[in-house]
């Protein structure tokens, strides 16, 4: 075992799929000499050069789309959006070519692509450089979503995530870059829509991922003083996702708590709650509750931020509420 | 062009209230008393203050995310501003949008905007306004560089001169978008050659230069108060400070912050003044000492303010809808 950061451990996992294919390279804004708006690619620039870790100019259109063609003939291409709120200004390349194109010409083509984003408030970045926008991407056919929180799941879903055939949106936490984690010496790849148990218990259960997975096992060890036993499930994959490791847990807690960092409305959270409804419903022995940000923008100040962003107490009070 | 000597010693305050601005909020970020992103104007306030002195109260403007010269040059309150970047519940936008985001409905400030090349657009469509209720205001619009590479550079400029909308397009090169120089992010040196494309005026002024902007922003507003459609301005100029605060700025070649040092556009205009006598040494040592007062008093206003009460965080998402707070 060693110790490697979040960050780190995304960049490794780049790293070891560019030694293995000259075909795996990256791109966007600041990726190159600067090593990345948040450091992530530091030092690939110097180790394979600029043809394979380039900087684009300001033009997300460009990139996500310059990705799609590049894959499409052939390529996979890593690109980078500095925020996942840029994702804005390339979402028709995104959601009308990346996502559609193999299904609209018949299954002809392959889009091997890993589109990095950078997500997530708590930073003091304020209403566009702050979102968790996961379940816009979560709702188009033809893109897989993953969701990493510790650095061994970093490497482990961008190993596999990079060979995949198909479009996948890489989100990744900014609060959670320099958190260090135990990382296997040789991590292997970690196949999409595999959850991970972070931790067991009988009485209720939490699903979540990315940052909020740091709250909700805080929230956990709260209530076990107050003897309740949390399971905290890590989906690691939004799409595809872990039914069964969903629905497992659920037969055992009859109790679903979901948390997240997105706006309530519309969320992704909103479709777990309504496939654990529709397919596991009679397992539940109350409603099932869903721990999000407030329906509002991300303010600046800080005491604002921390009101609309959910935090371990929230986790708890609402697991309390079902007993 | 024969300035007045109102409007020089208008513009002088200006690019100091500027310049001491962002070096009082450069220290407080230092001293953690100002949090998040925030993207400093020194060495380029010559652009702003040469463009606003074209521009009346009425006139709009849209800024970027190195936006509060453009906000004091249009005259934004600087405590409002300080208080903003503090977060406080006094600040411009009650501490919902810190230094990224300042706007001041009532002076046409139309906003600072976290988004690269988001304004382009938004310009377009405050000329448009203009144009369609007959009135001849006219929108200068801001933007860097490097964001002449998003697609609203093209829309906006094609929309802009189609239609004739009285928007005047403002380039402010500095060289860089981030790390990335322009030679690295574009194709060509002068960014004026593009409005060819767009069969409007296109100039390169020194942005260092406040009378050489304000010279070329007087003919644009003239030109856009007529009827007469836009016109693309590029500003040649420098950031002295990082990206961002906290940006190591690694890629700069060395020598290069040091010759942009030289072309200072403050002691530049306070040559101009002293040699033309606009105003004495001791006239000048006096505003300056005012405007340092200003800014310490800006600072404490925004010390002393409260912090937002949490509960404001659920209001203005709409005019008339309130969300649902927490229970916490
Ligand atoms: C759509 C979008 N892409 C990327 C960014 C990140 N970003 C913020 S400022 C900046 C560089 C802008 O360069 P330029 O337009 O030249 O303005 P300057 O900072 O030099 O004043 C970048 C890449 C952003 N805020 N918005
Ligand atoms: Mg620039």
């Amino acid at each position: 075992m060693r110790e490697l950061t979040y960050g780190q451990g995304i960049k490794e996992g780049m790293r070891i799929k560019m030694l293995e294919n000259p075909d795996v390279f990256i791109f966007g804004e600041d990726v190159g000499l600067f090593g990345g708006c948040f450091g992530v690619t530091s030092g690939l620039f110097e180790e394979f050069g600029e043809k394979r870790v380039r900087d684009t100019p300001i033009s997300e259109g460009a990139i996500i789309g310059a990705a799609v063609g590049a894959a499409a003939v052939g390529l996979r291409p890593i690109p980078e959006l500095m925020f996942v709120d840029f994702a804005t200004v390339g979402m028709d390349q995104l959601v009308n070519q990346a996502a559609k194109m193999r299904y609209m010409f018949g299954g002809k083509l392959k889009l091997p692509m890993v589109v990095r984003l950078p997500s997530g408030g708590g930073v003091a970045a304020a209403a566009q450089h702050s979102q968790s926008l996961e379940a816009w991407f979560t709702h188009v056919p033809g893109l897989k979503v993953v969701y990493p929180s510790n650095a061994q799941d970093a490497i482990g879903l961008m190993l596999t995530a990079i060979d995949d055939d198909n479009p996948v949106i890489y989100l990744e936490n900014k609060t959670l870059y320099a958190v260090p984690g135990q990382v296997e010496d040789e991590v292997k790849p970690i196949p999409l829509g595999k959850a991970n148990i972070k931790r067991e218990g009988n009485d209720v259960t939490i699903i979540t991922y990315g940052k909020q997975v740091y709250d909700s096992l805080k929230a956990a060890e709260m209530l076990e003083k107050d003897g309740i036993d949390a399971e905290v499930i890590d989906l690691r994959s939004l799409y595809p996702l872990d039914k069964e490791a969903i629905f497992e847990s659920v037969k055992k807690t009859h109790k679903v708590v979901i948390v997240s960092e997105e706006a309530k409305r519309g969320s992704y959270a909103g479709e777990l709650a309504a496939i654990i409804a529709d397919e596991c419903f009679y397992e539940c022995d109350a409603p099932i509750k869903r721990v999000c940000a407030l329906n509002t923008p991300i303010p600046f100040s800080g005491n604002l931020e921390a009101y609309v962003l959910p935090n371990a107490d929230d986790v708890v009070e609402a697991v309390k509420s079902l007993f | 062009m024969k300035i007045s000597n109102e409007t020089i010693i208008e513009m002088y305050e200006k690019m100091v209230k500027i310049r001491k601005f962002e070096n009082r909020a450069m220290n407080l970020f230092a001293e953690g008393q100002v949090g998040g992103f925030v993207h400093l104007y020194i060495g380029e306030e010559a652009v702003a203050t040469g463009v606003c002195a074209s521009l009346r109260d009425d006139d709009y403007i849209t800024s970027t995310h190195r936006g509060h010269g453009h906000i004091l040059a249009k005259g934004g309150d600087m405590k409002y501003m300080m208080a903003e970047l503090f977060g406080k519940e006094s600040g411009y936008c009650k501490g919902k949008g810190g230094s990224m985001h300042i706007a001041d409905a009532t002076k046409g400030i139309l906003g600072a905007n976290g988004i690269v090349g988001a304004g382009h657009n938004i310009a377009v469509g405050a000329g448009l306004a203009a144009q369609y209720k007959g009135t001849d205001q006219v929108c200068a619009c801001f933007f860097g560089d490097a964001s002449t590479n998003q697609s609203t550079f093209h829309e906006g400029l094609n929309l802009a001169s189609t239609w004739k909308l009285p928007v005047i397009f403002i380039c402010e090169n500095n060289g860089y978008g981030i790390s990335v120089s322009q030679a690295r992010h574009q194709n060509i040196t002068d960014i004026s050659q593009r409005a060819v494309s767009y069969n409007i005026p296109g100039i390169t002024v020194d942005g260092n230069d406040v009378f050489a902007v304000f010279e070329a922003v007087q003919e644009a507003v003239a030109r856009a108060r007529k009827g007469q459609g836009p016109t693309l301005i590029e500003c040649k100029t420098y950031r002295w400070r990082g990206h961002f605060e906290g940006d190591p700025t690694v890629y700069r070649p060395e020598g290069e912050l040091e010759q942009w040092k030289k072309k200072d556009p403050i002691p530049r205009a306070e040559k101009y003044i002293l040699d033309n006598q606009v105003m004495t040494q001791a006239e000048m040592d006096q505003l300056n000492a005012k405007i340092d007062a200003e800014v310490e008093e800006a600072v404490e206003f925004a010390q002393a303010s409260k912090f937002p009460d949490v509960a404001s965080a659920v209001l203005d998402v709409y005019t008339d809808i309130v969300e649902e707070g927490r229970t916490r």
